[in-house]
């Protein structure tokens, strides 16, 4: 069963530049229990449809489409009710630890506020709770380190804090948003390990551009460029055989594959190419790519590709 | 934090050596001499015994800087001299208009927080509407109405026109009626600079990432806002309040002089007109050492609302 439906989903920035549109009809679902990769360049917005989920962008984002949660449909939910999904059935794992934590408030106690509000618990048993969720991200000397401001935790610390966060209310879904950013690379593979473990039984959606980290965690991997979806694939499938020429030149742009970057620059998202979103920068382009925009192919089981290459 | 605070209390020490120096020696900048112009009388000049009677005295025939010297001296031991004039104690003098400031302060600041943060506040939640708007236009008449103006309106309109009030003085050793339109007056004209600050300090905070995860834990608004944003916005707020809480220790001169507020204030006005020297050296230094003491106190409280510095003292 879908745990998240995401149907038509488009976001608007209305800006002095013009309308900015950084969501473009996304369609995507994430199974139960499934960890849904979603990579795309810097700018694809990416981040921006993490928070469309939770309703968490700013009051001028004009948000379009239907994101069914369970069954109810999230963007037409009262705030009061959505304040009740957040935090408690979804959990949104930020971008950057270091400004996604209080500074001002404890590690603790910004972790303790979750259980309170969530788990209806009293402040002894927060307390020891929160340790027990410090210990579980494997936090050293965790009862001591409840009572740390976040600028005296290092970045893979943060990152942790920020994961036993989101488990404190025992979610069904987690986003996490580029969770290894800027981590050196036994953090990273720590940090992934943790993630897989403990999402075991949950859902997520993975957000990063390291397609790496995404292969080593994720069941199925979608490709977003220019706020859309150009290919979801299994993760094997995806890394073996990539349909989508972007797929493809992003796969080539790897330093374990010879480190080609693709031609050109991502679109202004203002001012869109006609057609295929891609095609300026796409090697196979042809005059009907220019002209009209692909649907997306349903190519064997659950595999999608918008391009016209495979119609 | 103690090696801090002795740090920090060993690095005001020159400071304040330097403005003891300067305070002493003004007076000698001044034009005349002290002797001749408070000895001079309706019946004339002073003889040239009487002044030189009166240096010995007083010890101004000694070299400049061995009267500097016994004068500091003196000061570290709480003796501050003898006002020329009164021929009183000059920390008696300081002592009292002290006091007397200190409770016209104390009830300004409360009329100034109480004005200025909610106004602030909700100037920031309500951003760019017409309660904002309000908010800017309030905080505009507030920096730009002279505090003479506004007091002088205070009193026509509660003492004279509807006779609420009394128009000025000290009343019975400065009572709460006397205090309340000196306190308006004072406390709304640091307001409108503190409500402006309160305003944009919690938009800043408002727009930081920590505030997105506030919300994706599901907080509701307030505890949001005035929880997570608050405790990061008040931290240059606190400043400019023990700036402005300096600025009123030190004597709101216009304004004590109108109300007739026997303070600090009106104490050096009072001391300048008539060259009373030792009372005018003493009470600048002490306004001095007011104002150094508390900007180490709003450091260290500083240091208490953001744990980033508290823990870099530490380290
Ligand atoms: N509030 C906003 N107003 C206007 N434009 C916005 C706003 N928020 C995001 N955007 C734009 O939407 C686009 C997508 O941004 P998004 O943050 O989702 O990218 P991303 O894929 O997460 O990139 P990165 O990998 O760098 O995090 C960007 O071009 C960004 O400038
Ligand atoms: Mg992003």
């Amino acid at each position: 069963m879908s745990r998240l439906e995401i149907s038509n989903l488009r976001v608007l920035f209305p800006t002095d530049d013009g309308l900015v549109k950084a969501t473009n009809d996304v369609d995507l679902g994430i199974e139960e229990g499934e960890n849904l990769g979603l990579i795309g360049e810097s700018g694809s917005g990416k981040t921006v449809l993490g928070m469309a989920i939770l309703r968490l962008l700013p009051k001028d984002a004009r948000v379009e489409g239907v994101v069914r949660f369970n069954g109810r449909d999230l963007l037409s939910l009262r705030e009061e009710e959505m304040r009740r999904v957040r935090g408690r059935e979804i959990v949104m794992i930020l971008q950057n630890p270091t400004s996604a934590l209080n500074p001002v408030l404890t590690v603790g106690s910004q972790i303790e506020e979750v259980l309170r509000l969530h788990k209806g618990v009293d402040k002894r048993s927060a307390r020891k709770r929160v340790v027990e969720l410090l210990k579980m991200v494997r936090i050293r000397d965790a009862s001591k380190r409840v009572r740390d401001y976040p600028h005296q935790f290092s970045g893979g610390m943060k990152e942790r804090a920020m994961i036993a966060m989101a488990l404190a209310s025992d979610p069904t879904l987690i986003i996490a948003d580029e969770p290894t950013k800027g981590l050196d690379v036994t953090v990273k593979r720590e940090i992934l390990k943790l993630l897989k473990e403990v999402t075991e039984r949950k859902s997520m959606l993975f957000i990063t551009h390291d397609l790496a980290s995404a292969a080593e965690i994720c069941e199925r991997i979608a490709v977003m460029y220019a706020g859309e979806i150009l290919e979801v694939a299994k993760t094997e499938d995806l890394l073996d055989d990539p349909l989508h020429p972007y797929t493809e030149g992003f796969l080539n742009s790897l330093p374990s594959r010879g480190l080609k970057p693709i031609r050109g620059i991502g679109p202004s998202l203002i001012d869109l190419p006609h057609g295929c979103k891609f095609h300026p920068r796409c090697d196979h382009a042809t005059e009907v790519c220019m002209r009209e925009h692909p649907p997306m192919l349903q190519i064997e089981d659950g595999r999608q590709v918008r391009c016209f290459l495979h119609a | 934090m103690l090696a801090y605070i002795s740090k920090r209390i060993l690095l005001i020490m020159p400071a304040l050596l330097f403005v003891s120096i300067i305070s002493f020696s003004m007076v000698y900048l001044a034009p005349g001499d002290p002797a001749e112009i408070l000895l001079m009388s309706p019946e004339g000049s002073p003889s040239p015994e009487a002044i030189d009677a009166f240096r010995v005295r007083m010890g101004l025939d000694q070299p400049i800087y061995v009267q500097y010297l016994r004068w500091l001296d003196n000061v570290i031991h709480g003796d501050f001299g003898y006002s020329y004039m009164s021929e009183r104690p000059v920390a008696d003098a300081i002592m009292k208009s002290f006091k007397a400031t200190l409770k016209l302060s104390f009830v300004s600041m409360i009329v100034s927080i109480v004005v200025s943060i909610p106004l602030g506040i909700m100037a920031a939640v309500k951003h760019n509407t017409i309660i904002d708007d309000l908010c800017r236009f309030g905080a505009l008449i507030g920096v730009s109405i002279p505090n003479f103006w506004q007091a002088f309106l205070l009193i026509l309109l509660f003492s004279v026109y509807l006779d609420w009030l009394p128009v000025a003085g000290y009343g019975d050793g400065g009572d709460l009626k006397h205090m309340i339109l000196p306190a308006i007056t004072l406390g709304t004209s640091s307001a409108a600079v503190t409500a402006r600050l309160m305003r944009s300090s919690l938009l800043e905070a408002l727009s930081q990432d920590y505030i997105i995860t506030a919300r994706a834990k599901g907080l509701p608004e307030k505890i949001v806002i005035g929880k997570h944003a608050l405790k990061n916005a008040l931290i240059p707020v606190v400043t400019i309040l023990g700036l402005n809480l300096g600025f009123l220790l030190n004597g709101a001169v216009v304004t004590e002089w109108i109300f007739g507020w026997p303070g600090i204030g009106d104490l050096v006005v009072d001391s300048i007109y008539q060259r009373d020297y030792t009372v005018i050296q003493g009470s600048i230094l002490f306004i001095a050492v007011i104002f150094v003491i508390l900007n180490l106190i709003v450091d260290i409280s500083y240091t208490y609302l953001n744990p980033r510095i508290r823990y870099e003292i530490v380290d």
